[in-house]
């Protein structure tokens, strides 16, 4: 997003040279990772249509609820989508990332593991089925990586690995974005404020992620 | 704005900030007084360091529940001694005129996320986003779209024991915040900017609102913050009149992928996309900001900033119709540029980071310091920003607690830059930014998470998610008239004080307590103004004192010139207050701090003035 012109790229190269420079001389001590939580029982099938979840079945709304079978669909896929990015966002540090996408990665990693803590609450505080971390194994969604495209990933290293890594995350995230237009172009959805914060700050994020990894990605 | 001015603001927005600072923070080793304090919701165990409770108000009844975000306070406005708190289903207005018991004036059950409050005059503006929120305020939800309401409410609060709802005015986008705006040439005249992320809804719901990928395009609802223009003798003709679009220039190409229509990006992402495995060459869009999470005016100065996407903004206001971008920073490390505090001099803003949303815990020990805190940048004489240190709340809080810098303002001591901020469940925090390079800390207030940590081996607990903690917290805490306000989302409303202490003298208090507001919108901040008054001279003494800033032979010898010019009265007091200014224009000579030396004696010659 910073290449906005011949200009705009010399001017974006010199701040992300410099942005470098000042991470690595400030490179965090890495957290330990996160206790991967029990798994929910995983769905049997793997889906080839996120609009139907099998192993989530339909879900069943109370009567009243301001809250529809699309917003929990939303929410019990949303953390598939979440639990891949973070397994992509962990395999970083074996795979020798730069220090720069290892901090970016480990972000990812901290604050799609909150979301998915919060989504999880919210399903079930309505009695709904909540996914584990690892659903995203049997559960596709949008911009999700193919095992294929995984696979590479897995065996890439190095610089490798670092334009890999964005190039597909870029592309998770605009899946991302995608649900969450799907959400909000479904009727009566989004209405309970929870899902309504929650889409809203999926978008936000990770529509800024992404104009921060195609920064980086130019500066492969 | 497609006219050649704003074509000239494209070259130099494009000159992006320059590097992130070094980060010299780290969390505290184990002694800090707010680790481990007891969970609890009105029992929550508590610290505080340089500021003391003066009273805690439990929210409404109406509001009185913890179910998810639906019924959490927000923001707060002030006039007179009245607060205005914003909650997700409402709002409440306290009469603060006895700090120590608040009472309740008037609660509106109106669902209205996240209910965001300004007050002008008898006018009471909220902001409306959520898709919930209905025109009628009912709950329930919305079942035709056209009953929506995502845009500004307008209250007519003249009295605060019934406030009416006058309009609805709906925006494309709905209003995630708002920044009120006077008009620099009309009395009369409010602008309002509404910010928000959302898309525009489609025209068939609302008239003229378009949600299009092309920038230049002055039908799109997208790259703009809408204006509404409020004539305030006559709120019921408020109208969206414009939209500010302060991001031209910063956004070639379409922003989303998949079948929007948008072009294509730049030529490496496009490589990148080639060789890595996905196939034929996929055009990877450029994101750029189309809206801003929020943005803070500052009216005497004619600027704003905007935290927008993934960028900060600096934009000239001169003429609210027609903002102009003067420049904007980039930072990998945030991405949710939230909000912005100036300083009173204009020369420094901190922008805020709000990572995860607000809703997160990020302020754990594991989480990174520069993520997720505040940033000081400096604006240059000719408005061009500077980045300088990260600032993060310097305790590490728990995973029940969600915790990121969120919404503060000024805390009026003369001399130096102090902010009082919220930080969700990280508590209430007071910040020196004077030094750019070298925030500190200076006070706190602290409570205990909301819930209870699941127990060792409690799975069943940690099954219904109560591991992950009830969202709670302050979402804003601000200055206003001698206290700091606090709205406690699930709480309800903190009243403390600032008291003396290594870092802030008793001087500095009184000084800071002696500015006094009619009104006061924390994001349309006021030039703050000190009167001619003895604690605001002995500020910038004990500051020279605290900082070496003069010979201890030579701040001693002022301290008792001081307090003898105290004890005369009238022009006996006026001609040894001269004499002081007098040598303190001498003392500037050679001093270590001679701007506060020469500060002090303008504080000296005011106070001289206006003794006779």
């Amino acid at each position: 997003m910073n290449r906005f012109n011949a200009r705009g790229a010399t001017a974006a190269i010199l701040f992300l040279s410099l942005a470098v420079v000042a991470c690595a001389r400030a490179t965090p001590e890495l957290p330990a990772p996160l206790e991967t939580p029990a798994p929910a029982p995983a769905p049997a099938a793997s889906m080839a249509d996120h609009q139907h979840m099998p192993g989530m079945a339909m879900p069943t709304i109370p009567k009243g609820a301001l809250y529809t079978a699309a917003d929990v669909h939303f929410m019990q896929g949303m953390i598939a989508h979440h639990g891949q990015a973070i397994h992509m966002s962990r395999l970083a540090a074996s795979r020798g990332a730069n220090p720069r996408l290892l901090r970016f990665a480990t972000k990812i990693d901290q604050s799609q593991a909150g979301e998915i803590l919060l989504m999880q609450g919210w399903l079930r505080a309505h009695s709904q089925v909540a996914p584990g971390m690892e659903s995203w194994r049997t559960m596709s969604m949008p911009g999700m990586l193919t095992a294929e495209q995984l696979a590479g990933l897995d065996a890439a290293k190095g610089a490798e690995f670092d334009r890999l890594f964005l190039v597909l995350m870029i592309k998770h995230h605009e899946g991302a974005l995608r649900m969450v237009a799907d959400l909000l172009a479904t009727p009566r959805a989004a209405q309970d404020v929870d899902v309504s914060v929650l889409a809203n700050d999926v978008e936000v994020t990770q529509s800024a992620e992404i104009a921060i990894m195609q920064q980086m990605l130019a500066d492969l | 704005m497609g006219n050649a001015r704003s074509i000239s603001t494209i070259a130099m927005a494009i000159a992006l900030v320059s590097a992130p600072a070094l980060v010299a923070q780290t969390y505290p080793s184990g002694t800090d007084a707010r680790n481990g304090l007891k969970y609890g919701r009105l029992d929550a165990g508590t610290a505080m360091n340089g500021m003391r409770l003066v009273s805690f108000t439990p929210k409404a009844a109406e509001f009185d529940s913890l179910r998810g975000l639906t019924f959490v306070n927000s923001d707060l406005a002030f006039r007179g001694n009245y607060v205005y708190q914003g909650n997700f289903s409402g709002f409440s207005i306290w009469d603060v005129s006895n700090p120590s018991k608040p009472a309740k004036v008037s609660v509106v059950s109106c669902v209205t996320s996240q209910g965001d409050p300004s007050i002008v005059g008898n006018l009471l503006f909220v902001s409306a986003e959520g898709g919930g929120n209905r025109s009628d305020c009912a709950k329930g939800g919305v079942e035709n779209p056209r009953d929506h309401m995502a845009g500004v409410r307008i209250y007519d609060v003249a009295d605060p024991r019934n406030p009416k709802l006058i309009k609805n005015v709906q925006t494309c986008k709905g209003s995630h915040t708002h920044t009120v705006i006077p008009s620099p040439t009309d009395k009369g005249i409010l602008y309002i900017y509404v910010s928000g992320s959302q898309g525009a809804r489609p025209d068939s719901v609302l008239a003229g609102c378009k949600e299009g990928e092309d920038p230049a395009d002055e039908t799109n609802s997208m790259y703009r913050l809408d204006v509404i223009k409020v004539p305030l003798a006559n709120p019921s003709q408020a109208e969206v009149v414009t939209g500010a679009r302060i991001f031209t220039g910063m956004t070639p190409a379409a922003r989303r992928s998949g079948g929007r229509g948008g072009r294509a990006g730049g030529e490496r992402g496009a490589a990148g996309a080639d060789s890595g495995g996905a196939g034929a060459a996929r055009p990877i869009p450029q994101y750029g900001p189309r809206n801003c999470h929020d943005v803070s005016a500052y009216p005497a100065m004619n600027l704003l900033a905007g935290a927008c996407g993934s960028y900060g903004l600096l934009v000239d206001i001169s003429n609210p119709e027609k903002p102009v971008r003067l420049d904007a920073a980039a930072d990998t490390n945030f991405s949710l540029w939230h909000t912005a505090v100036f300083s009173n001099d204009g020369s420094k803003v901190v922008f805020t980071d709000e990572w995860g949303g607000g809703t997160s815990p990020n302020c754990q020990a594991t989480h990174m310091l520069e993520m997720g805190g505040n940033t000081t940048l400096t604006i240059s004489a000719d408005k061009k920003f500077k980045q300088h240190a990260y600032f993060k709340l310097p305790s590490a809080q728990t995973a029940q607690e969600n915790c990121v810098s969120h919404n503060g303002g000024l805390v009026p001591v003369p001399g130096r830059d102090i902010m009082v901020q919220g930080w969700y469940q990280g508590g209430v925090d007071v910040i020196d930014f004077t030094d750019p390079d070298r925030p500190f800390e200076i006070a706190y207030f602290d409570r205990g998470p909301v819930d209870a940590p699941p127990a060792p081996g409690d799975t069943a607990a940690g099954a219904m998610g109560r591991g992950r903690g009830s969202i709670g917290g302050s979402w804003g805490a601000y200055w206003y008239n001698g206290l700091i306000y606090s709205s406690e989302m699930a709480r309800g409303l903190d009243i403390l004080e600032l008291v003396p202490s290594a870092h802030l003298s008793a001087n500095e208090i009184a000084a800071a307590k002696l500015v006094r507001m009619d009104e006061f919108n924390p994001q349309s901040q006021p030039k703050i103004v000190w009167p001619a008054a003895f604690p605001v001279v002995r500020s910038y003494l004990d500051q020279l004192v605290r900082g070496n800033g003069l010979p201890a032979a030579r701040t001693t010898a002022i301290a008792n010139a001081l307090t003898a010019a105290e004890r005369q009265t009238g022009a006996a007091r006026g001609r040894a207050l001269s004499a002081l200014a007098t040598q303190l224009h001498r003392d500037m000579n050679g001093a270590k701090d001679a701007a506060r030396v020469h500060a002090m004696a303008g504080a000296v010659e005011a106070l001289a003035a206006i003794s006779k």
